[in-house]
Formats: structure tokens, sequence, C-alpha cells
């Protein structure tokens, strides 16, 4: 497909979008390489749907410049419309029709012939496990079918851009996990998907790269390895069947991890980040070499996690930076 | 139903990457619809919504019959001396009556339907941007002729008589189905500018209630007092109303037929524009 000299699918400088007297879009810079996954991670009222309904050409922006693959939003709208498609967080089709009757209204809304419409939307429906349910009105569907439904009506007219606004939001783990596989073979098709998400294993699993969303703004942007070494490579989590011995084990993992260490309000319990910048690979091995250090002490220790950073965590640590580099300037 | 049937397939599904990159696979894109095609098939998602829920068909029907038959047999014997003498005067002025007030639902259905994601759908598509208000209006105007037509069957039965015979009647109904669906934008503008259905019903009813009571439809302007045959007057729905007795009656005026064809023009273009330039920023 065509892509402009650049290759970018979307790019935006200084995005405004404002609410009264709220910026839920406050600067916006981005820049999304065709072909891939990016995620928009953020928590709610980041600005992240606001962003994706401007770059879908739902919302007029109040300022900046957005292009997608080369379209100005502004000027080049329907240009944009033919090469995008959104499924929304909550069901862009119409709930009182059946899937197929959907599938059919869109397809001949993009030009499609009845005849055409109708083979289409059978293609579809059977590509997204759905043919059984073909003659159910969409409203009678489940979270996970109605998901796909969703989804398939939005890569009816094949897009070169699919934006995905929390599409897993809601879902059982079953159903999480089709929308995903879903994805990855959407995006295989050489299709790029902008996708927001609140859960940082989701941007993980599918994003080449993430850009962590703030009030309205980008505050971190590359791959999943590089933003989560930015602040850490993981946190050790423990409980200690003894809260009399945590002072002891506190000082113990200070000085082992050389880190500090948080007390929980559960008065057993511990948690300590491990591995700062570029030194992901050692968390594993500091993680082991405490809970020796412990054991030899003769300190209990009943439960023991080395996880990823959550998004909390990774969003804390991103915030915090924000602050101090505020302060300095 | 299968309901046994439907649980397990539901869950069993694993995605297959082979059946999605067929239907991803770069076909022919076909040519975009133009505005009259586009229009017709949201009209054609408005019948399929009538066939889903039908119940919507209730204020079409029931309540055009509950207005003929109150209105003809309250005022009939006071006015005309007998109901069926005043239905003559009054079955063109009830069915305007009617189905302008049917009109209004258009505006409370656009702010229902709006509010839900399939909107956002319909607005990324690269269509002509009026065809999906303009394709449910043509749904609405089904229910207004369906509304007519039901309070013709019941004006016959009641002994109506129109005496421009089939042609003048068909005409007459045309012409209110006409006024109908330019004074839908009105609605559907105030469906986009108002925040919730009830808002756009109250407003609705605002606007409805003295545009069809103080009008010719109930009795001759000439018994009114001057302010208020002032009023009447300028009234479009007076207008409309004698348009379309005129037409029934077999003696068509001119004057009123005009008028009517104009301010349908007028109408469309005003509150059509209008309603555009809010579903664009909505």
């Amino acid at each position: 497909m065509a892509v402009n000299r650049t290759g970018l699918a979307v790019e935006t400088s200084g995005l405004v979008k404002t609410f009264g007297k709220t910026r839920a879009v406050d600067g916006l810079d981005l820049a999304v390489p065709a072909g891939t996954v990016y995620g928009l991670l953020g928590p709610n009222g980041a600005g992240k749907t606001t962003a994706v309904r401007m770059l879908a050409t739902l919302l007029r922006p109040d300022g900046g410049e957005a292009r997608v693959f080369g379209h100005d939003l502004r000027t080049e709208a329907d240009a944009v419309r033919t090469r995008v498609s959104l499924t929304g967080q909550y069901a862009s089709v119409d709930e009182d029709l059946t899937g197929t009757e959907n599938l059919i209204l869109l397809g001949r809304l993009l030009g499609y012939r009845k005849p055409a419409a109708r083979e289409r939307a059978a293609q579809l429906l059977a590509a997204f496990g759905l043919t059984e349910a073909a003659d159910r009105q969409v409203k009678k569907y489940s979270g996970g079918m109605r998901r796909r439904i969703d989804i398939a009506a939005s890569i009816l007219n094949t897009p070169d851009l699919l934006f995905l606004d929390e599409p897993t939001t809601g879902l059982d783990p079953r159903s999480r996990n089709q929308v995903w596989e879903i994805i990855r073979a959407v995006v295989a098709q050489g299709t790029t998907v902008l996708l927001t998400t609140q859960y940082l294993d989701e941007a993980d699993q599918l994003a080449g790269r993430i850009a962590v969303i703030d009030e309205g703004r980008v505050i971190a942007e590359g791959t999943p390895g590089q933003l989560k070494s930015s602040i850490g490579a993981g946190t050790v989590h423990l409980r200690l069947r003894d809260a009399a011995q945590r002072p002891e084990a506190e000082r113990l993992l200070a000085k082992v991890l050389d880190t500090t260490v948080q007390q929980e309000a559960d008065p057993v319990a511990l948690t300590a980040r491990v591995g700062g910048s570029g030194a992901a690979v050692d968390a594993a091995a500091a993680g082991s070499r405490a809970l020796a250090e412990l054991a030899g002490a003769g300190i209990v220790v009943d439960e023991f996690s080395l996880g990823q950073p959550s998004l909390d965590e990774v969003f804390l640590a991103l915030t915090d930076k924000a602050a101090r580099t505020e302060e300095k300037a | 139903m299968s309901t046994a049937t439907v649980a397990p397939e539901s869950t069993a599904y694993t995605p297959s990457a082979e059946s999605i990159a067929a239907v991803l696979a770069p076909g022919e894109k076909p040519r975009r619809p133009g505005p009259l095609s586009a229009s017709l098939t949201f009209g054609w998602r408005a019948m399929l919504k009538i066939k889903h829920v039908p119940e919507q068909l209730f204020d079409v029907t029931m309540f055009p019959i509950i207005m003929t038959l109150m209105f003809t047999y309250l005022f009939g014997g006071a006015l005309a001396g007998s109901p069926r003498e005043y239905l003559q005067y009054l079955l063109p002025g009830i069915m305007v009556t009617s189905v302008v007030m049917i009109t209004m639902y258009t505006g409370v259905g656009l702010n229902t339907d709006i509010e839900k994601g399939v909107f956002d759908r319909f607005r990324t598509l690269a269509v002509w941007r009026p065809a999906a208000l303009v394709g449910m209006i043509f749904g609405d105007l089904l229910r207004y002729v369906l509304a007519a037509l039901v309070i013709m069957g019941v004006g016959l039965v009641l002994g109506f008589r129109p005496g421009g015979g089939v042609m003048g009647v068909a005409a007459g109904i045309g012409l209110l189905v006409v006024f109908s669906f330019a004074f839908s934008w009105i609605w559907t503008w105030l469906g986009l500018i108002l925040r919730s259905e009830k808002s756009v019903m109250g407003v609705s009813m605002l606007v409805l209630f003295p545009l069809t009571f103080l009008s010719n439809v109930f009795v001759q302007p000439t018994t009114m007092p001057g302010w208020l045959q002032a009023f009447v007057d300028v009234n479009p729905i007076t207008q409309l109303v004698a348009a379309v007795r005129s037409v029934m009656t077999g003696a068509p005026e001119a004057g009123a037929i005009t008028w009517v064809l104009v301010a349908s023009v007028a109408c469309t273009a005003v509150f059509g524009a209008l309603t555009m330039y809010r579903y664009n920023r909505k």
C-alpha cells in the first residue's frame, strides 16, 4: 500500500483538544511507524480516547498538526476515512440489528453491491467464529462476541490503520486472548494498529512501541523493554512468617539489593525495586541472592515474587521523574 | 432456540490467522456509494429496526386512531351538528396534526441513537455526510405514510367522503409527507443540540401544541378573536391544512399548495444545514 515518504502511519505535533477548561489532549506528539502495533498507555482520563477520536476524524483538533498516511486530518478528512477504521470502547455496531445485517449495512455503505456485501459478511462472520450467531441481534451477544463483531465490522473495509480503543477492557481472560490473537493476525497482514490500553501487560504482549500518556501529553516513549528498564527491571514482593523479623529483613534486603525497601501496610510484607537502568538481566539473580541471605539469617519467607513493574509503578516512576525535571528547570 | 449448541461454540472459538488474512486480502476496493445510494442504505437500516422492534409502530397506529375518534366525537355534535358532518371538515386537519406530531420522534430517535457507538462508525465512513440522517428520515417517511393511511382508513369507516377521490387523497397525503420530511429537520437539529431525549420531547411539545391547536384544524378561524386570527393566518400548519383539505375535497388551492412546497424547500435548506453543522461537530 502507498505509504508516505516518512513511512509513518500517524504523525502529530502539538495536538490539542479542549473541552471547556479541560485540556484533554495537551500538546501530543506522536510518530507511529506503519505496519506495527503501537500502544497508547495511560490511566483513565489521560486523553487516550480523545486522541484516538481526533485521529479517526470524529473530533476536530483545537490546535497542532496531525497527519494520517500523510493526509492532513483537517483538510483531507475523507481521504483519512478511506484508510482508517475505529473500534471504540462501546459497541460501534447497531445492537438492534443481527450480526449479518450489521456487516451487510457497512458493506453497502462502503460501496459493495448487495451480493458482494452478503458474501463479505458471511466470510467475516466465519473468520470471527460468529457464523452460528449471524442471525441473532447483537444485543444478545456475549461481551467477547460483541467485541469480535465490532472488530469484524472495523476490518470490513480492509483499513491500513486500525484504531482499537481499550479492546479488552471488561473481557474475560479467554476472550481477551482471542482479541490478542486477532490483533496479531491483523497486523501480520500489514495493517497498522494503534491500540489504547490501561494494561501494561497488554501493551507488552502486542505493541512494538509504546507511548505513555498522562494529562494529554506523552511522558515517555519507546519499546516495552526500554520503558521497563528505564524504571527498573522488576519488583520483589515478599511476605514473612513473623512480623517481628521485618526490620531485620528490611535491613538485609536493602544491603543485598542495594536499593530502598518499602514496608507495606500488611505488617509482614516488604517491597523492593530491583535492577536499575540497564541492569535488567540482573534482577532474577539479585532476587535469588536476597532469598538465600534471608534464609541464612533464619528469616522464614512465606511468599516471594519477582514481577514486572505494574502500570502503577511505571506510571508513578515516570510522573515522579517528570516532577523532578520540572523542579530542576 | 438452540441455546445448547450456541454456548460451547462461542467459547470454543480460536482465531485463525489464515481466515483473518483472507478477509484482509487487498482485493479491489469498491467505489464509494453515491449520496442517494448511501441514504437508501441507511433507510434500509431504519426498516430493519422496525422489523426487529415492531412496537415502535404503536405511535403511528394507535395514536392517530385515538386522535381521530376522540376529536370527532368530542366536538362533532357541538361544532357541526353531528360527528359525521364534522368529520368532513376535521379529517384532513387531524391527519396533519397527528403526522406532524409524529415527526418529533425523529429528533427523539436521533438523540438516543447518536449516543450509541454506532454513529461513531458511520461518521468514520467516507460517505456523503448527511446520508445517515437522510436515511433515518426516509425510514420515518414510511411511518408518516402509515399514520396517514391509518387515519384515512378510520375516517372512511366513520363516514368521511372526500370529494377529490383517490387522487385527491393521494395528493393530500403526498403534500403532508413532503412537508413532514422538511419539518423533520427541525427535530434532527434539536435532537443534536439538546442533551437528553426528555428535553427533545419537552421542547417539541412546546412547539407542536400551539402550532397544531392554534390553527384551522378544529374550527374555522373566522370564529376566533382578531389577534388569534392573526397568529392562525401565519401559522404554517394552517397553510398546510388548507392545502391538504383543498386537494382532498377536489378543489385545489394553488396559493396554499405553492406555500407548502416553498416552505418545505426553505425549511429543509435552513434546518438541514443547521443539522449538518451540528452533526459534523458532535
